[in-house]
């Protein structure tokens, strides 16, 4: 079929396409003017620099930004990350975990000593900066992982790369079992600019470790701002690791967050990512299962309302024989939000006796609420077991009305009915507080 | 169990209801005093289900005329969840599947939002359990059903006991069982029968619509009505169901019908 595009919009588009251009690349020196002398890596700069200038600010002609504009960040002259010099532990308050054990705190992307807890771990168990891990012992065994992760060709995974200030890092050796989890707090913190902050974190989990890791990206502000994040997660073979992303960033904020997941042989990996907040989000989440008989599960919950955008690109490589993937995702979508889901498979040739099953759920609570989904399964081995599904309703009057008919009143008809979407993501949460603390998030929603 | 003197549970006068615009409900009457069981019986279509709808106050269904009165005071204008609360409860036909919700919760939310409307506290979790726990012998129902999600995978006769569970608990003044017999095999009927003699005593009075006699061998009834074409027709005692039974619905219609027609 020929599409016949107006002569005028041919002729403008060199221009939107030169300015989204210069935009990237002024993203990129602001995102770089504070890198310390310390975390140098010139190297590793240099070659992300470049894969960042071989592309273009995305726009929704992109396959992959198709439903997700990003354009109102054109708006924004971002500045780079500074850190202010005082914050006080009250900024902490919503997010104090009493479960975790350790916690380390990057306030815009660096290291706050002050606000982070971290001497009471196991022997052999470490979390701090990069800056300050580095040159000690551990040194070689994290700059041989850093920013190796499948994916980095991605172009705001290579701003990260190019511009990061700092990392937090989580290091758990061979054979180590932590029981109690360990958080990684982004605060986002506003100053009179806007600014962009590139936080990075490294979890490295051993041969034959196990450790819970639970992220939360937070501000408390609804300023502009931009956090361009990028996890690499290390699960060795046979190691078991139980992550939860928590993203509940300020109303202002465009989030753009890389989880990048290598999985060795006989590995378990469990990710419960929750996205509550920003005005603008991407996740972009990848899974790369690097041997066989690896286990993979990831259960999604995104709750968003008024003009939210919420975007989940996940894509689970399943590069050997005998491996797992479970995948649930749930989105109750309300007012005029927008939600996304893109969910990949990839199942090559040499990945046979698989077994992968993927589920994207939509619960839109209002006429206006908009979700785009899309499952791709890219299956080439010829014994594999995959299933994939998804689904957009809404609350079911007769529900509602059996509710009410046991004396239950509207109002908190709707609100059991969103638990009882949400639950079977939220059960899967093995921290108490971070439970309720959902429970309580999803359930007021709906008023 | 009739008693002249009891109190008027429920007065229905001239009750017209539309779904859609369509009018179903042509003017029922119907009087139901503390202790009694009516039993409401006819065929498809011809109301019945329609009329326990109403009278629980399901948006889709509107009232266009005539009055329901429940303990002497007007309903007509209160929601579902007043009604519930001040003591109407409707066993579902098909009792809706609730994913995620257990029914130890659902069921502990019901309990104490009809405590609330009395202006009572709230019962905590562990009395509650014990409470629960009583309740579950009515309908002989195994304590594992609690922490299943709500009728999610139960099956025909499991989701009409844990109607009466429901009944049992909320101890309604009137409950209408709205074709709580259909579909069960006959233990379950004997068991949802069982705890229905079991909950009626001469403060309440339940309302019973079927269109099988079956059900009235279990549950006896004071009255029968037969409903056709949104209106009750004839009321009778037991002996009216096994005539029903043994006629069909053709004669007692036809005999009713030149009264209906004027």
């Amino acid at each position: 079929m020929a599409i016949q595009v107006p002569n005028s919009e041919t002729a403008t588009q060199p221009t939107k396409r030169e300015q989204r251009e210069a935009y990237l690349k002024s993203l990129l020196s602001t995102a770089q003017a504070n890198v310390p002398d310390t975390l140098a890596f010139a190297d590793l700069r240099a070659k992300a620099e470049a894969i960042v200038n071989e592309h273009t600010f995305p726009s929704n002609r992109d396959e992959d930004w198709r439903f997700t504009d990003l354009s109102p960040m054109l708006a924004v002259p971002f500045q780079a990350a500074e850190s202010p010099a005082e914050i006080d532990m009250g900024a902490l308050g919503p997010v104090q975990m009493p479960e975790a054990i350790a916690r380390i705190v990057l306030v815009n992307g660096q290291y706050n000593a002050t606000l982070s807890d971290v001497d009471k771990l196991p022997t052999g168990v470490v979390v701090g900066s990069l800056a300050s891990l580095k040159d000690g012992a551990l040194g070689e065994t994290l700059t041989a992982r850093l920013a190796t992760s499948n994916g980095g060709h991605e172009v705001f995974t290579a701003l990260n790369t190019a511009g990061f200030q700092d990392a937090a890092v989580v290091y758990v050796p061979r054979n180590q079992v932590v029981e109690q989890p360990i958080q990684v707090v982004y605060l986002s913190v506003a100053r009179g600019e806007p600014i962009i902050a590139s936080p990075r974190c490294l979890v490295i989990a051993e041969s034959g470790s196990a450790v819970t890791v639970v992220e939360d990206f937070f501000g408390a502000h609804d300023r502009d701002h931009c956090n361009n994040s990028v996890t690499e997660v290390w699960a060795d073979d046979n190691a078991q690791v139980t992550h939860v992303r928590l993203q509940r960033e300020g109303a202002g904020t465009f989030h753009i967050g890389k989880t990048a997941i290598t999985q060795g042989r006989d590995s378990r990996y469990t990710m419960i990512p929750v996205t509550l907040g920003a005005r603008l989000s991407r996740h972009n989440l990848e899974v790369y299962q690097n041997g066989p008989q690896t286990d993979t599960n990831l259960y999604g919950l995104t709750a968003i309302a008024q003009s939210q955008l919420a975007d989940t690109h996940s894509l689970i490589a399943m590069n050997h024989p005998h491996g797992t993937a479970d995948q649930l995702h749930k989105a109750i979508i309300d007012d005029s939000a927008h939600a996304v889901f893109n969910g990949r498979v990839w199942v090559p040739r040499d990945a046979q006796l698989t077994n992968a099953s993927q589920l994207n759920r939509n619960l839109l609570l209002s006429g206006k609420a908009r979700v785009d989904t899309k499952p791709e399964l890219d299956i080439v081995a010829d014994n594999v077991k995959c299933a994939h599904g998804a689904t957009v309703s809404q609350l079911d009057a007769n529900e509602v009305f059996y509710l009410q008919s046991r004396g239950i009143d509207a109002e908190a008809a709707q609100r059991l009915l969103i638990y009882g979407f949400a639950m079977d993501v939220v059960d899967r949460i093995p921290i108490p507080s971070l439970k309720q603390l959902l429970t309580d998030t999803v359930t007021q929603r709906s008023s | 169990m009739i008693n002249e003197n009891s109190e008027v549970i429920l007065s229905v006068r001239d009750l017209h209801a539309t779904v859609d615009g369509t009018e179903i409900l042509k003017g029922v009457n119907l009087e139901v005093k503390a202790g009694e069981i009516h039993a409401i019986m006819g065929l498809n279509g011809s109301g019945k289900s329609t009329f326990s709808k109403v009278l629980a106050g399901h948006p889709d269904y509107e009232m266009t005329g005539g009055e329901i009165k429940f303990k002497g005071a007007d309903i007509a204008e209160l929601e579902p969840h007043e009604r519930a609360t001040a003591g109407i409860f409707l066993a579902f036909q098909y009792p809706l599947e609730i994913p995620g919700v257990s029914n130890r919760d659902f069921l502990r939310v019901a309990f104490n939002a009809h405590r609330k409307s009395q202006g009572e506290e709230e019962m905590d979790v562990f009395d509650f359990d014990d409470l629960i726990e009583e309740k579950l012998d009515v309908v002989k129902m195994d304590a594992a059903f609690l922490d299943r999600s709500v009728n999610e995978g139960f099956s025909g006769g499991e989701k009409k006991r844990n109607e009466i569970l429901q009944m049992a608990l909320l101890e309604p003044t009137l409950s209408i069982l709205d074709e709580t017999d259909s579909g069960l095999d006959i233990d379950a009927l004997k068991t949802v029968a069982g705890g229905v003699n079991q909950l009626a005593n001469p403060g309440n009075a339940v309302v019973m619509i079927t269109h099988y006699q079956r059900l009235l061998n279990y549950i006896v009834p004071d009255y029968v009505h037969v409903m056709a074409d949104g209106r009750i027709i004839t009321t009778g005692g037991k002996e009216l169901a096994e005539r029903l039974e043994s006629e069909g619905y053709e004669d007692i219609m036809a005999e009713h019908k030149a009264e209906v027609a004027v």
